[in-house]
């Protein structure tokens, strides 16, 4: 199970994680794009150096992206871990991941340092305090790159400013049945706000889980755009409440009725796709969020849905499987921890 | 790395391909890339698509050759290369580029100027300056809803924070 489900978190039932990562880069180093292999082992030597005066109360553990197999990257994107940027360039990239897998360092994805915090159900304050405390650290002994008037600057111009990306992964079942996920999109996006898939930047939504993330990082200080956005997320998560009320008032048999179909489903299904398998267990997280089904936690529908997808089914296994032994395998995974 | 379509070039376009749960690593040099038809460079709402109509936006012919000449000494990148990206290449670009961020930003942004967190060891007087300036707003607040005693601890306050720069200066 990933560790960072573990813990109380606010709103579970619309609330899947919360997730703050800031963007930092030094001085006197170029941007990752542009360095070379020795130039950034020469800055992750500076990081790893500074990472030895971290209090002795919290450890990391630290992974250089070329040294871990295909399998084991993508497992750690499908956990939430590390982003999918991380991987792109192996040889100049790493991360430092901390015991209790709440917080990462990433070194040279688009920027030097990506620390990002994520935590289950609706938690912005302790992201914020968590994000802050680790770059009050480091600070004190790297030279940031840093100007009086754009802020902490990044390789990415859409990120300049705060470097700050403040996101919350909402299952919003109910509000994609009635058909407002896309005018809720088009909202967000007219107040600074974006919507992207499970993964983030250019990635699919699955399960009716939606990441809502800020897109303005100049201009507005850190405090304000996670007032803004938790403002956001609270209608969401009222919004989805009312509507799964009436759901239930209106036609509790059919709502019942899917959901203990996909339980049946997950139960007993000897072979299936990691697609259908999400289809099914938002269902069920669903089931679990109305009070419907009672004899599961979230942290173990949440685990589910990391477990199934290709990289980390192949990781609980131990080996590769191909396409027709994953979904077998998949399905004999689910039927054991339903 | 070399490329492992034609083995003749250096590869440079590193890719994972995800495809119903089937992974797929592929290290191709860009014309490969480009022949392949495996990627979509050509969508018309690309990140590099909206980009370039954004920024091409600011200049005419004449402005655009000499800004494009603008070059970075430390890392190199010159302002075309920067155009065509949408990425800096470090740093000191930020320096070199500096007239012709405003307009991007405020285009990105909406804003141009940074607002939130500063370093402790590199700016506590930014920090103090900041807070100065947030204070006599309030402090404006106030004095419109006449709330004097509010308003004079807010003044001290600010007075306080004067006081504490003027004092760095010495």
């Amino acid at each position: 199970m990933a560790k960072w489900i573990e813990g109380n978190g606010q709103y579970k039932d619309v609330v899947v994680s919360t997730r703050i990562r800031i963007a930092r880069n030094l001085d006197n180093y170029r941007f990752p794009h542009k360095m070379s292999v020795e130039e950034s082992e020469r800055l992750t030597q500076e990081i790893l150096d500074v990472m030895k005066n971290i209090p002795s109360d919290v450890s990391y553990k630290f992974y250089k992206i070329n040294a871990l197999t295909l399998t084991d990257r993508i497992a750690y994107i499908e956990e939430h871990l590390i982003s999918p940027g991380l991987i792109q360039k192996p040889d100049h990239s790493s991360f430092l991941l901390r015991d209790d897998e709440k917080a990462t360092i990433m070194i040279n994805e688009e920027d030097h340092l990506r620390i990002q915090v994520l935590l289950p159900g609706l938690n912005f304050e302790e992201g914020w305090n968590g994000i802050n405390q680790i770059d009050d650290f480091l600070e004190g002994y790297l030279e940031y790159a840093y100007d009086d008037r754009f802020g902490y600057l990044t390789a990415c111009p859409t990120n300049v400013g705060t470097g700050l990306r403040v996101s919350a992964m909402v299952h919003i079942p109910c509000l994609s049945m009635i058909g407002h996920v896309d005018d809720m999109i088009r909202g967000f996006n007219k107040i600074g706000l974006t919507v992207r898939g499970i993964y983030g930047e250019g990635t699919e939504a699955a399960g009716d889980l939606y990441q809502i993330s800020n897109q303005v990082t100049l201009g507005e200080d850190e405090e304000e755009i996670i007032r803004k956005l938790k403002n956001v997320i609270y209608q969401i998560i009222n919004k989805e409440r009312y509507v799964r009320d009436d759901l239930l008032k209106k036609k509790r048999y059919e709502i019942e009725d899917k959901i203990f179909r996909s339980y049946g489903l997950l139960k007993y299904a000897r072979k299936i796709s990691s697609k259908e398998a999400m289809k099914h267990l938002s269902n069920v997280r669903l089931g679990k969020e109305m009070g419907i089904i009672k004899d599961m936690e979230f942290k173990q529908i949440e685990s589910l849905m990391i477990e199934i997808q290709p990289g980390s089914i192949q990781r609980i296994f131990k080996r590769e499987l191909d396409d027709n032994e994953r979904d077998i395998m998949r399905a004999k995974h689910i039927r054991e921890k339903i | 790395m070399l490329c492992e379509i034609c083995k003749k070039n250096q590869a440079t376009v590193h890719y994972t391909k995800i495809i119903n749960g089937k992974i797929e690593e592929l290290n191709v040099c860009e014309e490969c890339a480009a022949n392949s038809g495996e990627f979509s460079f050509d969508n018309p709402f690309s990140f590099h698509k909206l980009w370039t109509g954004l920024i091409e936006g600011f200049h005419d012919n004449k402005q655009k050759q000499s800004v494009d000449n603008l070059t970075c000494s430390f890392c190199g990148l010159d302002y075309s290369q920067f155009r065509k990206t949408g990425k800096f290449g470090c740093s000191k670009c930020y320096e070199v580029f500096e007239d012709q961020l405003v307009p991007l930003f405020k285009g990105i942004h909406g804003h141009d100027k940074h607002e939130g967190k500063v370093p402790i060891r590199a700016n506590k007087k930014v920090a103090n300056e900041r807070k100065i300036e947030k204070l006599k707003v309030r402090l404006n607040e106030l004095v419109q809803k006449e709330a004097f005693e509010e308003a004079a601890k807010v003044r001290d306050q600010i007075r306080e924070l004067e006081k504490s720069l003027g004092d760095n200066r010495e």
